[in-house]
């Protein structure tokens, strides 16, 4: 078997055949970098590691269940063998001094790093076309955006450069591209993966999710991830179940909850009908379908955008030039400030700082921040009581429109509605996953499951089975 | 200007004043990270990516100083909240790495305590009501006069542990708020959660001070006044401020609300340079820290471990019949006293170990700059030599020579008294002698002792002191001496 077939094989065997021998892991890293070189068109990666220090890794690699397995990583997760840019001019070639857990955990696992994957500037935008090193386009149609903000990781994943992919989510930034390009995106619950090491945009909603070719792919990515960590507080001390376990299990007694607040009369009717087809399969797999009601859905994107600017107005005022990244030059002390950061952020990371500087601001943050932290918590008491009547997992929609052309969104409004189905859970903390389940002219549609907190192993139970139950029928 | 004009401006005002006193809380490491909080290292030693605020570090929180936050509510008699909030104050300045401090605001640590003040006004003990104390990282130090025409910044200082105690706007004069501060640094101490100096910025105090007609209601507009560096540069700077206030009061202007440095050098208060968006802090729970959860059991077990504190050791002393003087003394630090009852355990009379520990060992103490259990000095051996008195073995001046010698020596009290001849001679017939000498080599005075002249009897037993070198046990010769004289 030759290396480029290895990288064909899912994350889980290209790391059992490198162990048996079959293939060298320096060798599958660098049929890897062909691949990324040979889809350099799609612009998916901010850094590409050398062939020298990818073998230099792989030769090195510890035999874990990621031994050899190329991965890549978006471009705000903390490395210290490449850059960490957030796709922004205000960090661009920022080398960090320290590692993201996340990515202590990769290495540890066996898994090399391929290189950091563009994104939307600070991980602000749905369609990566946000990012200070150009935009990334979407492997199956170049005309198309591959969603954002992780959408260099997405385009990663679905070229064929690796199985699995790491990026982030503030408000659907794995799961939309993960829908766009046709492969599965999932995000775990709020504190299941240490944040340490991953740039801040919004800390409360920010989480690190991963990308695969596969569940399976996507659920060993997860694995090798998750678990608690002293660097974190927000990282909570509950064992990590075996993600992978559940594969091949029936779905009898599994009760699939279906919002209605999910399937407005707005929504697609070819999207609907592939998520009818989904809910028809998993009812035949033995699960019971019920349907529910999430009251607040509608909710979700004017809370998100409250909240989201709010922390990163804060998060963001690091870059100020003092301690690294470019300073202006200037006259005193107020004017370098201004100067630095107009020049080193884009327009959309500027709008959402002034927004949330707005939002936090004497006078207005009782009618905003905090009216929106309590429609927030009516948002996270939707899902606790619609699971704990019972239900073990949801079903909806990943986004409302399959990938759209570049410039398609260029008012700001239209493109923050590409989250309404997928904010609320970054929102409510749940773990939440993207899987195709069919094209709509074209173009992949993603169905997402959602559980319950930290339940992880209930959704990727019935993604398992889906993905099995649809097979080639996923992506037709 | 003249002092009585300064005087006249001031009349019929009233001063109000609150104050904000920042506690650097003595732990190893950060208030959110394991940096080490050692002052004095080289700038910028102490950091890491957590305190210099790089890309993706996150702070967790040291709970050594939510431990040293509890000792200061528990101490002072605080309301302790179960669940207390981290926030971002959010503000642009170099030192300040984040961009934002953690604090906390809406819902502190500890809230509603009372602090007697130790004065009496009107015959009432002044009690002044504080607001909270709540748990917050310091920034680091911009420095603007090492180059020219830039500022350096050492982060050293960035993410130490401060607790910030706020009163009420209860003090009315300097003598008040400088009375507030003492009593609040002395409990501090007792509860030895922070050197507490200001020099080197372990305890820092913002006064904020307005003035009013006597006789209303409604607060001044106030003003803010840093940079002090003790408490009596605190005291001065209230008095000039309130001077300046009045000033502008009387001379028909209002008062700008606006923050001040005082200059102690010069004795002058004049404008902060301003920071940029200071007045908006955009105040916002921390999303990095979960509420901060206190239990029962845990504040049980911090109250534990508190130490006796000032009031109730005073009382205990002055149970002792110590004077009031003595036991102000023995109460001032906290390390006095343990002393001072080491050596009570092993001599019984109080007020001779505290003449002593306030006397002749204080004086050791201050001389050297040390701390009290540090000094090579045993209570034991000072239990000894305050005995080797009370028993007549050795004079008082000769056990101050032989107390020099302890600090030197290993020797005991009593074999330094007998190497150094210092033992007292309280043999009668030696005694015995020397007065016969005396009155012998003195006949016009033996005389008139003799007939009746008692007064005298000071100048003989100071001759017979002489002649014995010292030794001599004065009382013994007072009584040979009285019996020669009705004899």
């Amino acid at each position: 078997m030759t290396a480029q077939d290895v990288l064909d094989l899912s994350a889980a065997q290209t790391a059992r055949t490198i162990a048996d021998r079959g293939a060298s892991a320096a060798d599958v890293v660098t049929a890897s970098l062909a691949r990324v070189a040979a889809n350099a068109a799609l612009n998916a990666f901010v850094t590409v590691a050398s062939e020298a220090d990818v073998r230099v890794a792989a030769d090195v690699a510890p035999q874990g269940i990621l031994h050899g397995v190329p991965v890549a990583v978006k471009d705000n997760i903390a490395t210290t063998t490449l850059s960490t840019s957030c796709g922004s001019r205000i960090l661009a070639g920022w080398v960090s001094p320290y590692e993201a857990t996340a990515v202590s955990k990769l290495r540890a696992a066996g898994a090399v790093i391929i290189g950091k994957t563009n994104m939307d500037e600070f991980a602000m935008g749905s369609s990566t076309e946000n990012s200070a090193f150009g935009p990334t386009r979407n492997p199956l149609d170049h005309s198309r955006v591959p969603g954002g903000s992780s959408g260099g990781s997405a385009a990663a994943v679905a070229s064929g450069a690796c199985r699995i992919a790491y990026g982030s989510e503030t408000g659907g930034s794995v799961r939309q591209p993960a829908a766009f390009c046709g492969i599965v995106g999932v995000k775990p619950t709020y504190g299941r993966v240490s944040r340490f090491g991953l740039v801040a945009f919004a800390s409360s909603l920010d989480h690190i999710g991963v990308f695969g070719r596969s569940v399976d792919d996507a659920a060993v990515g997860l694995q090798v991830i998750a678990g608690h960590d002293p660097q974190d507080a927000t990282a909570v001390d509950v064992p990590v179940g075996d993600y992978r376990a559940a594969a091949g299990r029936p779905l009898t007694g599994l009760v699939v909850g279906v919002p209605t607040e999910y399937y407005p009369a707005s929504l697609d009717a070819k999207i609907r009908a592939k998520c009818d087809r989904a809910i028809d399969v998993l009812r035949q797999l033995g699960a019971e379908i019920r349907t529910v009601s999430l009251p607040h859905t509608d909710l979700a994107i004017p809370v998100y955008y409250i909240l989201a600017p709010a922390e990163a107005s804060s998060n963001l005022a690091r870059f100020d030039g003092v301690r690294y990244g470019p300073r202006a030059a200037a006259d005193d002390l107020s004017d370098m400030y201004e100067r630095t950061r107009s020049e080193g952020f884009g327009p959309e990371v500027t709008r959402r700082i002034i927004l949330g500087t707005y939002v936090l601001s004497q006078g207005h943050y009782d009618a905003y921040y905090l009216k929106a932290m309590l429609v927030r918590e009516r948002i996270t008491q939707d899902f606790a009581n619609v699971f704990a009547s019972g239900v073990h997992v949801l079903f909806t929609p990943t986004t409302p429109s399959p990938a759209f052309t570049f410039g398609a969104r260029s008012d700001p409004l239209d493109m923050y509605l590409s989250d309404i189905f997928t904010a609320t859970a970054n929102l409510a903390g749940v773990p939440a996953m993207s899987q195709p389940i069919g094209l709509v002219d074209g173009m992949p549609v993603g169905g997402q499951l959602l559980a319950a907190h930290f339940r992880e192993a209930d959704m990727f139970c019935a993604a398992y089975a889906l993905e099995h139950a649809l097979g080639p029928e996923a992506l037709a | 200007m003249s002092t009585a004009m300064e005087t006249d401006v001031t009349a019929g005002f009233e001063m109000v004043v609150g104050l904000e006193v920042h506690v650097q809380l003595k732990t190893q490491t950060k208030a959110f990270c394991g940096c080490s909080t050692n002052f004095g290292a080289p700038p910028n030693q102490n950091t890491c990516p957590v305190c210099l605020a790089l890309p993706g570090a996150l702070p967790v929180l040291n709970a050594r100083a939510v431990e040293l936050a509890l000792r200061v509510a528990l101490g002072f008699g605080f309301t302790v909240n179960a669940r207390s909030i981290f926030a971002r104050k959010n503000y642009f300045y170099p030192d300040l790495p984040k961009g934002y401090q953690i604090s906390q605001h809406d819902t502190p640590i500890a809230e509603h305590g009372r602090l007697d003040i130790g004065l009496l006004i009107n015959g009432e003990p002044r009690v002044i009501g504080i607001t909270r104390a709540h748990m917050e990282e310091d920034a680091g130090k911009s420095i603007h006069d090492r180059y020219e025409s830039a500022t350096a910044v050492d982060l050293n200082r960035s993410g130490v542990p401060l607790v910030e105690i706020v009163s009420e706007p209860e003090m009315r004069s300097p003598e008040e708020a400088g009375a507030y501060l003492r009593t609040l640094k002395q409990i501090l101490l007792y509860l030895d959660i922070s050197d507490c100096n200001m020099e080197e910025g372990s305890l820092r105090v913002d006064a904020n001070v307005s003035a009013r007609p006597f006789g209303q209601v409604r607060l001044g507009t106030k003003c803010e006044v840093k940079n002090m560096n003790s408490f009596s540069g605190v005291e001065r700077a209230l008095a000039a401020e309130f001077r300046r206030q009045c000033g502008v009061l009387v001379a028909g202007g209002s008062v700008q609300q606006q923050t001040l440095l005082w200059d102690g050098a010069k004795g002058e208060i004049r404008p902060a340079r301003s920071k940029e968006g200071s007045s908006d802090y955009r105040y916002f729970p921390e999303p990095d820290l979960p509420p901060l959860l206190i239990s029962d059991a845990e504040l049980a077990r911090v109250r534990e471990t508190l130490p006796e504190l000032p009031a109730a050791r005073r009382a205990r002393y002055a149970a002792m019949k110590l004077s009031e003087y003595d036991v102000q003394e023995l109460t001032a630090d906290p390390a006095t006293g343990p002393f001072f009852e080491a050596v009570l355990a092993l001599h019984a009379d109080a007020k001779s170990v505290a003449n002593w520990v306030n006397g002749e060992v204080r004086a050791v103490v201050n001389e050297r700059d040390t701390a009290w259990d540090a000094m090579s000095l045993e209570p034991a051996r000072l239990a000894a030599l305050i005995d080797l008195v009370r028993d007549g073995v050795v004079s008082s001046s000769a056990a101050k020579k032989i107390f020099a010698q302890l600090l030197v020596s290993t020797d005991t009290p009593r074999a330094i008294a007998e190497r150094d001849g210092l033992v007292q001679v309280r043999d009668d017939n030696a005694l015995a002698g020397w007065v016969d000498e005396v009155l012998a080599e003195h006949p016009v005075e033996a005389a008139r002792y003799a007939a009746g002249e008692k007064k005298l009897v000071g100048l003989l037993v100071g001759l017979v002191m002489k002649k014995s070198q010292g030794r001599a046990d004065p009382k013994l010769v007072n009584q040979l001496l009285s019996s020669r004289a009705t004899g």
